[in-house]
């Protein structure tokens, strides 16, 4: 069933095993309580009517005890209620019993951001990439405040709680891309702490893996620093512009004047990229919080001339189709753009604010901007 | 009319008031307000306080609706958007829901609906108010100084070893407001036991006192426990006493069962005395006994007692074992039941009945619409494969507002409609109140249906940004426009009755004519509530719907 409102969508998209049954019973339950809602309200409005003072409608003989009436309407409402109960235990039960071959992924909750660990080694920031038709199990633990893990599309959410381990499975039906959020209230930047969920076919996600994250191709040092910087999730933080609080975007800062908290002065060179991954907390950009983890026991040193490549070459291309308009499952950046009557404006925003600081958001731009930057650049 | 007996009775001299002077007029000193123990004067003191922190908790929500008209904001940071929505929840859960019908209301009327001169402990019910009133300026103080960002649910270990805001005063907020809470509980129970009048037998109080009573037990049993989850909150931000945080030895997840051991009663705390609110006007103005009586004071108690075993359906998705899960999901099922039996009473009430439709019962109707909508979106929630998916979303975010809003605020309009003129002596203006009423429930449901759309395709409570998921707009812009509309619907009710206080024509004693004690007393009713000795010989609601009708049909008759 796709419904929609003005051309955007007004269900999620199913893309697991979980999806269909959990859908059915929804509408079930949304089908008892239209039902009954709109029986109630109708009678409640007719019996206004009808029987207002000074009316003709017959009033004799009035009730004021029934118990044989008054049976029914405990009778009515616990069955159903009872029935709804049975159903929607069977799905939980499923939900909460991973089958005992399903694939574990590992995920680690802290302020603000997801880190997933692969069982083959591959790790990744704020994405997760799952092969298709696959039983999934992920067991996840937070290092901080409780979180919680939640994919919409999939209709599987469960907390991360510091001190134990939490689980929750699923099997991805549907390649694409879809919502990752964190749905436990964590602190300042919560509604940041997502990303995405890449569901690959299966082929894809084993070439992905064997090459330690990236896809298969023959690239050079700038394309290969674009993918790892995806495939990291760096974009999550570092955005097409300086919209995101995380972190300040990289895009054009190659040689241009960087201050930092402790209000000395940098070139932006390849040896202060360099150091600002690998040890960030020597690097923090004034106007920001030391929320990147250290990269240097994560990255080669290889990995780091790749990403330098990148920056240096403006680190433009992919970062806004990366983060910020993309995990958009089941709809199109332009039909959101053109049919929502954005205003033209909107469309003309500059993103390129290398000075912009993530305390001002006066000028932060509309849905319609960022949308049709992603279909810029496609 | 009533048919209850009155005799005038010798030996009320010691009250030494004057017969021309009701409770407004008698003593007009600050000091009088501040220091009386007239539980009608502490309920319009209550009413004063909660309509100013109503209207701060307003404010902070139209901050927050505001904000999320776009999905990268464009007013505020995230810190005090933060701050904001938990300012917004505090406020309007601690500082008014839980108090608005059973302090103003359920104090003003309680005494009066069973014939007594007073709560049974006067000066505790006047310390409930400054205890209220000191956990208000704990909270503001807080606001103040800059803010609490836990949400109004404060859950650990962000609350007690993470959040660098305010929380402290603002839990010491709460927790006096809990003892405020237990001391207007315990004084309800203990009058509704001990001071009906001769003759008021327990099948014979009006709903509204079967709904308070059942509020009352939920304040006494419950509160305590909140109050010391929260204060342990405290020590361990101050003492790194080891109760909730893992680094210190705690366990982060007894905070949830703690609170919500307490929070989800306390929705009952918030619509039980709506109920009873409803059920009073569903039947004066069907000018018919209600349907059901006993089936409708047995859910109230009903509710009161299976409110306290369903805590564990907050928490489906927060590592309690699957089979916990299972029992609570099949316990909030049956607790769906007395809910709506309670609505089709209401409904089977208006049958064969003469309704008519003045501002009261507008509301009323508009109160049993959304409550409907929230009720009826329970068993989604309730249903713990589907709670999965939709935990933590605007779709909770909606039922809960549907509940909150929708009933609790609802009914304290309709109740406030209701008796207004009782408690000032004064009419409003009718039409007004009426178009209003309608306003409100138009307001009320273009702001909070979508949030169900939304929170049903995955939107996050409590999220500042959306920007990556656009698809989110248009069902907030929808919302943010309700909103405006609602805020207007519940400044409006603030004009109209101010001004019927100063310029209103005068109510009479019984402007409804409608059937109850509270009607039998003059209004503004004397300070000693009744100036004869009341003695009930008659049933609650004794109106008769088929000699009424006759007479309006030979009215008619008689005109044409």
């Amino acid at each position: 069933m796709n419904w929609n409102l003005f051309n955007y969508p007004m269900n999620p998209p199913q893309a697991s095993n979980f999806a269909s049954e959990h859908d059915a019973l929804f509408y079930a339950i949304v089908a008892q309580a239209v039902f009954f809602g709109l029986l109630t309200f109708a009678l409640i409005l007719w019996f206004a009517v009808k029987f207002k003072k000074g009316s003709k409608a017959d009033r004799s003989s009035p009730q004021y005890e029934n118990a044989r009436m008054e049976f029914w309407w405990v009778l009515v409402p616990t069955v159903l209620g009872l029935a709804t109960f049975f159903w929607s235990t069977k799905i939980f039960v499923d939900m909460r019993t991973p089958p005992k071959n399903a694939k574990e992924i590992f995920v680690v909750g802290k302020q603000w951001m997801w880190h997933v660990q692969h069982p083959d080694g591959v790790r990744e920031n704020n994405t997760l990439h799952v092969p298709v038709d696959t039983d999934v199990k992920i067991t996840m633990i937070s290092q901080d405040v409780i979180h919680a893990f939640y994919i919409p599309a999939f209709r599987v959410q469960f907390m991360t709680v510091p001190g134990r381990y939490t689980q929750l499975w699923f099997r991805p039906t549907k390649v694409g891309r879809y919502h990752l959020f964190c749905n436990m209230y964590c602190g300042t930047q919560h509604s940041e702490m997502g990303g995405s969920v890449i569901v690959m076919p299966k082929r894809e996600y084993a070439d992905w893996i064997a090459q330690n994250g990236q896809v298969r191709e023959n690239l050079t040092a700038a394309q290969t620093g674009e993918k790892l910087f995806n495939k990291i999730g760096c974009g999550n933080c570092h955005g097409a512009n300086d919209l995101i609080p995380r972190g300040p975007s990289l895009r054009g800062i190659f040689g241009k004047s960087r201050e930092t908290t402790d209000g000395r002065k940098w070139i932006a060179d390849e040896s202060y990229i360099r150091e600002a991954i690998m040890r960030p907390a020597e690097k923090v950009t004034k106007g920001y919080g030391l929320t990147m983890p250290a990269y240097d026991k994560t990255f080669s040193e290889e990995d780091i001339m790749n990403l330098v490549a990148y920056i240096k070459s403006g680190a433009s291309q992919s970062i806004p189709t990366s983060t910020i308009a993309a995990a958009m499952p089941g709809i199109q950046a332009r039909d959101l753009a053109g049919k929502a009557g954005l205003n033209s404006n909107a469309m003309q925003f500059n993103s390129d604010r290398a000075d912009a600081t993530p305390t001002r958001r006066g000028s932060a731009p509309s849905v319609g901007a960022l949308a049709v930057e992603k279909g810029d650049q496609q | 009319m009533s048919t209850t007996v009155k005799t005038e009775v010798g030996g009320m001299e010691h009250f030494h008031t004057n017969p021309e002077l009701n409770y407004l007029t008698n003593g007009h000193s600050i000091r009088s307000w501040l220091l009386t123990e007239d539980h009608k004067r502490i309920a319009m003191l209550y009413l004063m306080s909660v309509t100013l922190f109503f209207f701060i908790g307003g404010l902070a929500a139209a901050g927050v609706r505001y904000e999320l008209m776009s999905p990268a904001g464009n007013l505020m940071e995230s810190e005090t958007y933060n701050k904001l929505f938990t300012a917004h929840g505090t406020v309007m859960v601690f500082l008014f829901l839980l108090v608005a019908i059973p302090a103003v209301l359920g104090n003003f009327l309680i005494p009066l609906m069973i014939g007594a001169r007073d709560l049974a402990f006067p000066r505790l019910n006047l310390l409930s108010w400054y205890l209220y009133m000191a956990a208000g300026t704990c909270i503001m103080l807080a606001m103040l100084a800059g803010g609490a960002d836990t949400g109004w649910t404060f859950y650990t270990p962000y609350s007690s070893m993470y959040s660098n805001s305010n929380v402290s005063l603002t839990l010491l907020g709460v927790f006096l407001g809990g003892f405020s809470s237990i001391t207007t509980g315990m004084n309800f129970v203990i009058t509704i036991h001990k001071m009906r009048a001769p003759g008021m037998t327990w099948f014979r109080l009006p709903l509204f006192i079967w709904g308070h009573y059942a509020t009352g037990v939920i304040m006494l049993l419950g509160t305590p426990v909140v109050a010391i989850t929260l204060l342990c909150v405290i020590f361990e931000r101050t003492f790194q006493l080891p109760i909730y945080s893992p680094e210190l030895g705690g366990d982060p997840v007894l905070f949830q069962h703690m609170f919500w051991f307490y929070s989800h009663p306390a929705v009952y705390i918030m619509i039980l005395p709506a109920f009873g609110v409803i059920s009073e006007i569903m039947t004066a103005f069907s000018r018919k006994r209600v349907f059901g009586y006993h089936m409708i004071a047995f859910s109230s108690l009903a509710i009161a007692f299976l409110g306290f075993l369903v805590w564990g359906h907050h928490m489906f998705v927060s590592s309690q074992s699957m089979y916990q899960a299972v029992i609570f999901s099949l316990l909030t099922f049956l607790l769906a039941v007395p809910s709506a039996i309670k609505v089709w009473n209401w409904t089977a009430t208006m049958y064969k009945g003469n309704v008519v439709l003045s501002s009261p019962m507008i509301y009323g109707i508009g109160f049993q619409g959304l409550f409907l909508v929230g009720g009826l979106t329970g068993p989604f929630l309730a249903s713990a494969g589907n709670d999965v998916h939709l935990s933590a979303t605007y779709f909770v975010v909606a039922h809960f507002h549907y509940v909150m809003v929708g009933g609790s605020i609802m009914g304290f309009l309709a109740g406030l409609h209701y008796w207004w003129p009782k408690m000032t002596g004064r009419l409003y203006n009718e039409s007004i109140a009426k178009w209003n009423g309608i306003l409100v429930f138009v307001g009320f449901n273009l702001t909070f249906f979508p949030q169900f759309i939304v929170g049903w395709m995955g939107m996050p409570r409590r999220y500042h940004y959306y920007y990556f998921a656009p698809e989110f707009t248009p069902y907030h812009i929808l919302s943010t426009m309700g909103s405006s509309v609602l805020g207007v619907g519940f400044a409006v009710p603030a004009f109209y009755l101010l001004h019927s206080l100063f310029k209103g024509e005068k109510a009479g004693d019984n402007p409804w004519n409608a059937h109850g004690l509270e009607w039998a007393t003059s209004s503004p009713p004397p300070t000693e509530n009744f100036r004869y000795k009341v003695i009930v010989s008659d049933d609650v609601y004794d109106y008769d719907p088929v000699a009424e009708h006759e007479n309006d049909m030979m009215a008619a008759g008689g005109k044409a």
